[in-house]
C-alpha cells in the first residue's frame, strides 16, 4: 500500500444476502481506469466503496493513504460524479457548486471563482443561474461534472460521466478527462459505452456478477484471454495467396478471408511471434495495406470474458 | 485546534444557510405555518372584531384563553407536529429525495453535519412558533385600552410573561427537535412512533412524578407562566407533581437535545447512501 494509489484489499459488499461487491483486490495507478460491466456487476458499489457513501462489509481501502470514511480529509482531493440524478431543492447550477465550495470551508470570493471556472469548463456558463430542475438530461451531468472537478481534486471518480451528452459535449468532456489524467491524476470511469471506454482508458477493470473478471491494460488483459485467440485484420490484395502461406505457421488457429474480400482475418495464439514473422510471408505480388488487431479492444474483452448478452462468464 | 473550530463553524454556516432556505422555502412544509398561525388567526379575528364592535376586553380572560392554548395546542399539537414535520425530514426527507449525496460527499465531518442540520431544524421552528406565539400574544394586548396594556406589560409581569411564553416555544422546539432528530435515523417508517410519543406526552398529567420527568412537555409545563390544570372526565385522574424549577427545566430540556445530538452522531457516522433501500 502506498500514498499514490487507490487499493482494495480483500473488499467485500453484501446488502443483506445480495452481494454487492466479493474479494475485490486492486491497486489502482494515476490516469484513466475504467470499470467495466453489465448492470449489476458491482460499478457503482466500486465508486460508493471509494467515496465512503457505503462501508465494506470486510476488507479495508485506502484512497491515496487516507480511508473513505474520513470525509474531512478525503474529500479535500477527491471529487465524485455520482450517477444519482436528483439535487437539493431549488438550486441553480451556479448554487449547487458555490454551496460546495463553501461546504469545504471557501470563502466567498473563492468559492465564487472556483465556481465559475468549473462551470466555464463543462461550458454551462449560459445556464448557470438557472434552476437544475429545469436542466436537460446533459446539462445535468454537466452541472454534476462541474462540482465534481471545481476543487481540482487528484482523484475523480465518474459515475457514467458521459450518458445523456450530445456528441459535441462528449467529445469535449472525454477531452478533459484526457487532460486531467495527463497531469497525473486518477480519473476513474464507469462506462457501458464501450468504444469510448476503449478510446479513453489507461487501464480497464471488468467486473461481472460482483467479481473482478479481469484489470490491467487492455492489451494485456485481451493477452490473458487464451480461450480466445487473437484475431488479426491484414488488409491486402489476393488474401487468398497470403493465407495460403500463413497456414504453414504453426502459431495461427485459423486464416479466412474477409467477408469484402479485401483481407484476411487471422486468428493466433502467439501475436508478437506471427507479426515477426508476417514480412517473411509476404508473397510476391501482395500488397500489404495494414495488419491490425481486430478484437485487441475493451469490446472483444467484455465479450469473450462477461458474453455477449452482459452476462456472467 | 483553533483552525479546526474555524473550519467547523465555517461548515456549520454553510449548511445552516442551505438547511434554513430548504426548511422555510419548503411547499410540504405549508402546513407547519398553518399550525403555527392557526391560534393567531383565532386570536387577531377575536381582536379585530372587538375592535370593530368597540368591545372592552378582559386581559385576564384573555390571558387564561392563551395558556390554555398554549398549553393544550401549541405545545403539545403544533410544536410537537411542527417538529415532527422539520426534525424528522433532515436526513430522512433527503433520503425519500435521493440528494443527501451532496453533503456526504463534502469534506465535512458527519457530526458537524448533524449539528448543523439540527441547529437549522432549531432556527427553523423557533423563529416560526415564537412568531406565532408573538403574534397571537399581540393580537391580545391589541384590543385591551393602551394604559392596561403598559400596565400589565411593564407593571403587571406581563412582558415577563410574554418572553417566558416565546421561550418556552423555542425550548420546546430544541427539545422535541433532538427526540425527533433520532427517531428519524431510528425508524424507516416513523408514524407509529412519533404516535407512541404523541400518547406518552399526552398521558403525562397521569403518570407517576418518576416517569413524568421521562417527557418534553413536563419540563415545558415547568415553564410556562400560567399553568392549567387538566380537565374533563379524566382529570381526577391526574397525579400533581411539584414541578422543576425552571432553571433546572431548561438544563433537562438542553439535555433531552445533547442526547438527541449523541444518539444521531452514533447513527450518522454509520450512515449509507442506499436510495435503494429506502
Amino acid at each position: 500500500m502506498n500514498g499514490h494509489e487507490i487499493t482494495f484489499e480483500n473488499v467485500s459488499r453484501f446488502y443483506g444476502d445480495v452481494l454487492g461487491v466479493n474479494r475485490v483486490n486492486l491497486a489502482i495507478p494515476p490516469g484513466i481506469t475504467s470499470l467495466v460491466g453489465p448492470n449489476g456487476s458491482g460499478k457503482t458499489t466500486l465508486m460508493n466503496l471509494m467515496t465512503g457513501l457505503l462501508r465494506p462489509t470486510q476488507g479495508r481501502i485506502d484512497i491515496l493513504g487516507v480511508q473513505p470514511h474520513d470525509p474531512e480529509r478525503l474529500f479535500r482531493f477527491v471529487g465524485y460524479c455520482t450517477q444519482y440524478d436528483s439535487f437539493p431543492r431549488g438550486m441553480t447550477g451556479y448554487q449547487f457548486v458555490y454551496s460546495y465550495l463553501r461546504l469545504h470551508g471557501k470563502p466567498h470570493a473563492e468559492a465564487d471563482e472556483m465556481t465559475w471556472r468549473a462551470i466555464n469548463r463543462v461550458k454551462l456558463a449560459d445556464a448557470a443561474a438557472r434552476k437544475i430542475a429545469g436542466y436537460s438530461k446533459g446539462m445535468r451531468q454537466r452541472i454534476k461534472l462541474a462540482q465534481a472537478i471545481c476543487h481540482d481534486p487528484t482523484v475523480l471518480v465518474l459515475d457514467e460521466p458521459l450518458n445523456g451528452l450530445d456528441p459535441l459535449v462528449r467529445a469535449e468532456t472525454i477531452a478533459l478527462f484526457r487532460s486531467l489524467a495527463e497531469t497525473g491524476k486518477h480519473v476513474i470511469i464507469s462506462s457501458h459505452i464501450l468504444h469510448e471506454v476503449d478510446a479513453i482508458s489507461d487501464q480497464v477493470i471488468l467486473l461481472s456478477s460482483g467479481y473482478v473478471v479481469a484489470e490491467g491494460q487492455i492489451h494485456g488483459v485481451r493477452t490473458e484471454v487464451e480461450d480466445h485467440p487473437m484475431q488479426i485484420l491484414i488488409r491486402c490484395s489476393r488474401p487468398g495467396a497470403l493465407a495460403s502461406r500463413i497456414f504453414e505457421l504453426d502459431t495461427v488457429v485459423e486464416a479466412r478471408v474477409h467477408n469484402d474480400g479485401k483481407g484476411l482475418l487471422v486468428r493466433t495464439r502467439e501475436p508478437d511471434r506471427f507479426y515477426l514473422m508476417l514480412n517473411r510471408l509476404v508473397v510476391d505480388g501482395v500488397d500489404l495495406e495494414s495488419v491490425a488487431p481486430a478484437d485487441d479492444d475493451v469490446n472483444s474483452v467484455y465479450e469473450y470474458l462477461i458474453g455477449p448478452d452482459g452476462g456472467s462468464i | 485546534m483553533n483552525s479546526n473550530w474555524s473550519l467547523w463553524r465555517g461548515q456549520v454556516l454553510a449548511i445552516l444557510r442551505l438547511e434554513i432556505k430548504k426548511n422555510f422555502l419548503a411547499k410540504r412544509g405549508l402546513w407547519i405555518y398553518l399550525l403555527a398561525a392557526a391560534p393567531a388567526v383565532l386570536m387577531w379575528t377575536h381582536a379585530l372584531m372587538n375592535l370593530r364592535d368597540h368591545r372592552v376586553c378582559d386581559l385576564g380572560h384573555d390571558n387564561l384563553i392563551f395558556a390554555t392554548i398554549f398549553q393544550f395546542f401549541y405545545l403539545r399539537l403544533a410544536v410537537f407536529f411542527g417538529c415532527v414535520g422539520v426534525f424528522l425530514n433532515l436526513f430522512r426527507g433527503e433520503m425519500l429525495e435521493k440528494s443527501l449525496h451532496y453533503y456526504l460527499l463534502t469534506p465535512v465531518r458527519r457530526v458537524v453535519l448533524l449539528v448543523g442540520k439540527y441547529l437549522a431544524g432549531v432556527i427553523t421552528t423557533s423563529i416560526i412558533f415564537c412568531t406565532g406565539t408573538a403574534l397571537t400574544l399581540a393580537a391580545i394586548l391589541v384590543h385591551v385600552p393602551r394604559n392596561a396594556a403598559e400596565q400589565y406589560l411593564f407593571a403587571g409581569g406581563g412582558l415577563g410573561h410574554v418572553l417566558t411564553y416565546i421561550a418556552t416555544a423555542a425550548l420546546a422546539c430544541i427539545g422535541y427537535g433532538g427526540v425527533f432528530l433520532v427517531m428519524g435515523f431510528l425508524f424507516r417508517n416513523p408514524v407509529v412512533p412519533v404516535v407512541l410519543v404523541l400518547l406518552w406526552e399526552a398521558a403525562n398529567p397521569f403518570l407517576p412524578t418518576l416517569l413524568k420527568r421521562l417527557s418534553v412537555i413536563f419540563y415545558l409545563h415547568s415553564l410556562i407562566p400560567i399553568s392549567v390544570p387538566a380537565q374533563g372526565d379524566f382529570a381526577f385522574l391526574a397525579i400533581l407533581g411539584t414541578p422543576t424549577p425552571a432553571y433546572l427545566a431548561v438544563l433537562s430540556l438542553l439535555l433531552i437535545a445533547l442526547a438527541g445530538l449523541w444518539l444521531g452522531a452514533r447513527q450518522v457516522r454509520k450512515l449509507e447512501i442506499n436510495y435503494g433501500t429506502e
